[in-house]
């Protein structure tokens, strides 16, 4: 069992087109550094200097990681992790 | 080009009225792959601005979920202008994540007259499209020109 991490349409050329990738870490930080393992790049799009970039969304289960612990939120086995570009505009 | 119907065209409109001086936003779902704009979703603007707007963080997750589970996709992105003419600016197309949608521009600059817009935002490539407004969905041959 591992995480599953739900990638949005416009990532999912890092992940030679799956919808969803598993990953493993404690954090939601050791979890984005398994994933760059195997698909390089797809950090650089969600983490700009020490956190998440201002205009991606991150959530565990059903809840936005900002208001829990940013990359140091705990992650575990069984948990779902989605990734939502925010859609937004001027 | 955009086909979108009349009733759907005017409620984005509207929704761009009703919100006035704030931007309004939101989508227009529709079956993965059909390019048919079929279901309405006004969103909240987070932001609640008049130069701004942003979907909210947990509305965002709901959307994006009820589209997965009935196989739809975000045909239109739609927002509007409230100053300015229904034309990407530079922060729209800076941050436009969805290449497949069609992101529709609405001015409500003007009290009579409305804009709409469409365009296509890709990797930071704006083209403007055609929007072909129709009766019903289906039936293109009763369709209307704007």
């Amino acid at each position: 069992m591992s995480i599953e991490v739900q990638i949005p349409t416009i990532l999912r050329g890092h992940t030679e087109g799956q919808k969803t990738v598993p990953g493993s870490g404690g954090t939601l930080g050791e979890l984005l550094a398994d994933l760059e393992g195997r698909h390089p790049g797809l950090r650089d799009r969600l983490v700009e200097g020490g956190g998440l970039r201002r205009f991606v969304n991150v959530y565990l289960n059903d809840e936005d990681v900002r208001f829990l612990g940013g990359l140091e939120t705990p992650v575990a086995e069984g948990d779902t992790v989605t990734v939502l570009p925010a859609v937004a505009g001027g | 080009m955009l086909t979108i119907d009349r009733a759907t065209y005017d409620a984005i409109v509207a929704h761009a009225r009703r919100d006035h001086p704030d931007e309004a936003c939101g989508v227009v779902a529709g079956p993965a792959g059909s390019d048919r704009p079929t279901r309405f979703v006004p969103m909240a603007n987070a932001a609640r601005s008049s130069t701004f707007y942003e979907f909210d963080s947990m509305d965002l997750l709901r959307l994006y979920r009820d589209m997965d589970n009935r196989d739809e996709e975000p045909v239109v992105i739609y927002h509007s202008h409230t100053a300015t003419e229904a034309h990407p600016s530079r922060t729209d197309v800076g941050l436009a994540m969805e290449p497949g949608a069609h992101y529709v521009l609405v001015s409500t600059r003007e009290a009579d007259t409305t804009e709409f817009r469409s365009f296509r935002i890709v990797e930071g490539t704006v083209t403007e499209e055609e929007v072909r407004v129709v009766a019903v969905l289906d039936q293109s041959t009763t369709e209307q020109r704007t």
